[in-house]
């Protein structure tokens, strides 16, 4: 059973009194294993708050279910237990932190003494504790983003949604939410976030899931979409004249006094080595380079290239063009 | 009572407890209410009957405005703030939102309406005035009253802005008052289908003068018990049509 299952999902607003229909989700399909970290990748507008909203009831799909544990997601049962932590949240500031934290407490039903106990450890593990009886209107929004992380696990659930659970939070707080998930599965609880930010996801997801546009573009495993996606070649070398080794190989780039050769992963690098090697050149390095999650996205973002880097921090410009890999999942 | 809705409930009550405003109207409720001690020295006639009048239509006034303000503004600010997200993606329906939230007004009403009732019971003995039951009637009917009006400010702020629900809310208000004299004119409406949708409204519309029995209480008048107790029930039978309505809005309303 998984741990939610969205099939089908589809919604549109409508606006302009009710003249224009806007398809936001266009069918969303996807699926979170027990125990794993997913996470829910997409740039801004993509439908990842819709979709989210939609598996919490706060807005109803057109068409598409959603389960959580192999039930329907909509009912007092399911969402007893689910945390949840919307985005950019915002909470009562006429609260204190602890007073906010029981009053989540007696929402799921908690008797109070037990809320008690909770909250205040909960306060703790996620940094709070000194600011438990200040009023929220005095938080800053790194600490209202961990509060509402507390907030989301205050019934102890198996399954948690955060939405862009890393906004507003500086290097020590990002740091402190990524152990913290990575240790919500170590207790075998299964996270489901979402965020548009690269960096939040590499670090720590199982899988993960593209949206774009209102549909999933790709879903699967983090090391399989990185492994299947095209590798590339570079080879770095220098003590060679620039025409000699344009005829080696076309495609390079100087940087410091060095040349970047960019060869595709199936290229004879031997070839290209022993080359540069006869006519006097050094081989500083040879690397393999696979594509990053940041690849995998802007290909999709760009209509679907696969396979075609766009953007590389070392600043070596486009690959030539490599074989595709096969479909979407 | 389900955690939940009770912790909606004290959580409301502490939103308005915490209001610097609440405290601002029951502040004035209070001294208006006294200063009706002014108005009986300088009008003539029965001193006691001049600021039981003055002192019970200014706690009136304070706890309607009161009662309006709070229910207009609580919903919507939930929905505005997106703060009910938090509310409802937990294990809570919307019936039982509407609920806590009801209750959470109902109960600040009591501790607004209860401070105001106190200090004027302590004033009026002070005066001379000793103990009235009929004081304390007219307060349980104002609290009737109060619920009333609540129960529709919640309706209207489920669905729309605070300005429009206060100018429905106060219109509703008013209408109330006047319309017991639609009995006096209704026998003139010519036309019977006129008159058949005039009685439908007299029927739908809150009966709110049914409530108020200040001239009663201050004129030392006999109140009917069998009035009083249908007074009561039209109250609760009122307050939960008008959160049905609510409920039966907020459980299709969506959260964007
Ligand atoms: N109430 C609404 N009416 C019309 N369009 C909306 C509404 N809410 C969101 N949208 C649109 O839906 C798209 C997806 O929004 P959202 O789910 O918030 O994206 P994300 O969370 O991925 O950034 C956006 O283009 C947004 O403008
Ligand atoms: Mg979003």
């Amino acid at each position: 059973m998984k741990a939610l299952e969205i099939k089908g999902l589809k919604k549109s607003f409508r606006s302009n009194f009710l003249i224009r229909k806007y398809n936001i989700l266009k069918g969303i399909d996807l699926d979170v294993e027990k125990g794993e970290i997913y996470g829910f990748l997409g740039p801004n507008g993509a439908g990842k708050t819709t979709t989210i909203k939609c598996i919490m009831g706060l807005l109803s799909p057109d068409a598409g279910e959603v389960q959580v544990d192999g039930r329907p997601a909509d009912t007092a049962a399911a969402r007893q237990r689910i945390g949840f932590l919307p985005e950019n949240p915002y909470f009562y500031d006429y609260l204190t932190a602890r007073e906010f934290l029981l009053f989540s407490a007696s929402l799921f039903n908690i008797p109070e003494k037990e809320a008690r106990d909770k909250v205040a450890a909960l306060i703790h593990r996620v940094g709070l504790s000194g600011h438990e009886d200040l009023k929220l209107r005095k938080f800053s929004k790194g600490m209202i983003q961990r509060l509402g992380v507390a907030q989301a696990l205050v019934n102890d659930p198996d399954l948690l949604i955060l939405d862009e659970p890393f906004s507003g939070l500086d290097p020590v707080g990002r740091k402190d939410l990524r152990l913290l998930i990575l240790a919500l599965r170590e207790q075998g609880k299964t996270v489901f976030f979402s965020s548009h930010i690269l960096q939040d996801m590499e670090l720590m997801v199982d899988r993960v899931g593209i949206i774009l546009d209102g549909t999933i573009r790709r879903q699967g495993k983090l090391s399989e979409l990185v492994a299947r996606s095209t590798q590339y070649v570079e080879v770095v070398c220098d003590r060679i004249d620039r025409r000699e080794l344009a005829r080696i190989h076309p495609d390079s780039t100087v940087r410091d006094n060095q040349f970047i050769l960019t060869l595709a992963s199936d290229a004879d690098v031997n070839l290209v080595v022993e080359s540069i090697i006869h006519n006097g050149g050094r081989i500083l390095a040879v690397n393999p380079v696979k594509m990053t999650l940041e690849d995998i996205f802007f290909s999709e973002m760009t209509g679907g290239a696969n396979g075609i880097p766009t953007s590389r921090s070392n600043g070596t410009g486009a690959p030539p063009d490599p074989a595709t890999p096969g479909g979407k999942p | 009572m389900k955690p939940g809705i009770r912790g909606i409930a004290v959580n409301t009550f502490r939103e308005s407890a915490r209001n610097k405003m609440f405290y601002l109207l029951v502040f004035f409720g209070i001294l208006f209410a006294l200063s009706s001690k002014l108005v009986s020295f300088l009008t003539l006639g029965d001193a006691m009957k001049v600021l039981k009048d003055t002192g019970l239509a200014a706690i009136n006034f304070f706890c309607v405005l009161i009662a309006i303000f709070t229910g207009i503004n609580l919903v919507y600010k939930e929905i505005e703030k997106k703060t009910v997200f938090n509310i409802l993606s937990k294990p809570v329906s919307r019936d039982e939102f509407i609920a806590g939230k009801f209750l959470g007004l109902a109960l600040t009403m009591l501790t607004a309406l209860g401070a105001m009732a106190v200090i004027f019971f302590a004033f009026v003995a002070v005066s001379g005035g000793g103990f009235d039951l009929g004081i304390l009637l007219y307060f349980v009917m104002l609290y009737l009253e109060l619920l009333v009006i609540v129960a529709i400010s919640l309706l209207f702020s489920s669905f729309t802005t605070p300005i429009l629900s206060f100018i429905f809310t106060v219109s509703l208000y008013l209408i109330g008052h006047v319309m017991w004299t639609y009995n006096e004119f209704k026998d003139y409406l010519a036309i019977p289908l006129w008159r058949a949708f005039t009685q439908g409204l007299y029927y739908l519309l809150p009966n709110l003068h049914k409530f108020n029995i200040k001239n009663e209480v201050v004129l030392g008048m006999a109140i009917d018990p069998w009035s009083v107790l249908f007074s009561v029930l039209y109250a609760l039978a009122y307050v939960l049509a008008v959160l049905a309505l609510t409920v039966l809005i907020f459980r299709r309303r969506e959260f964007q």
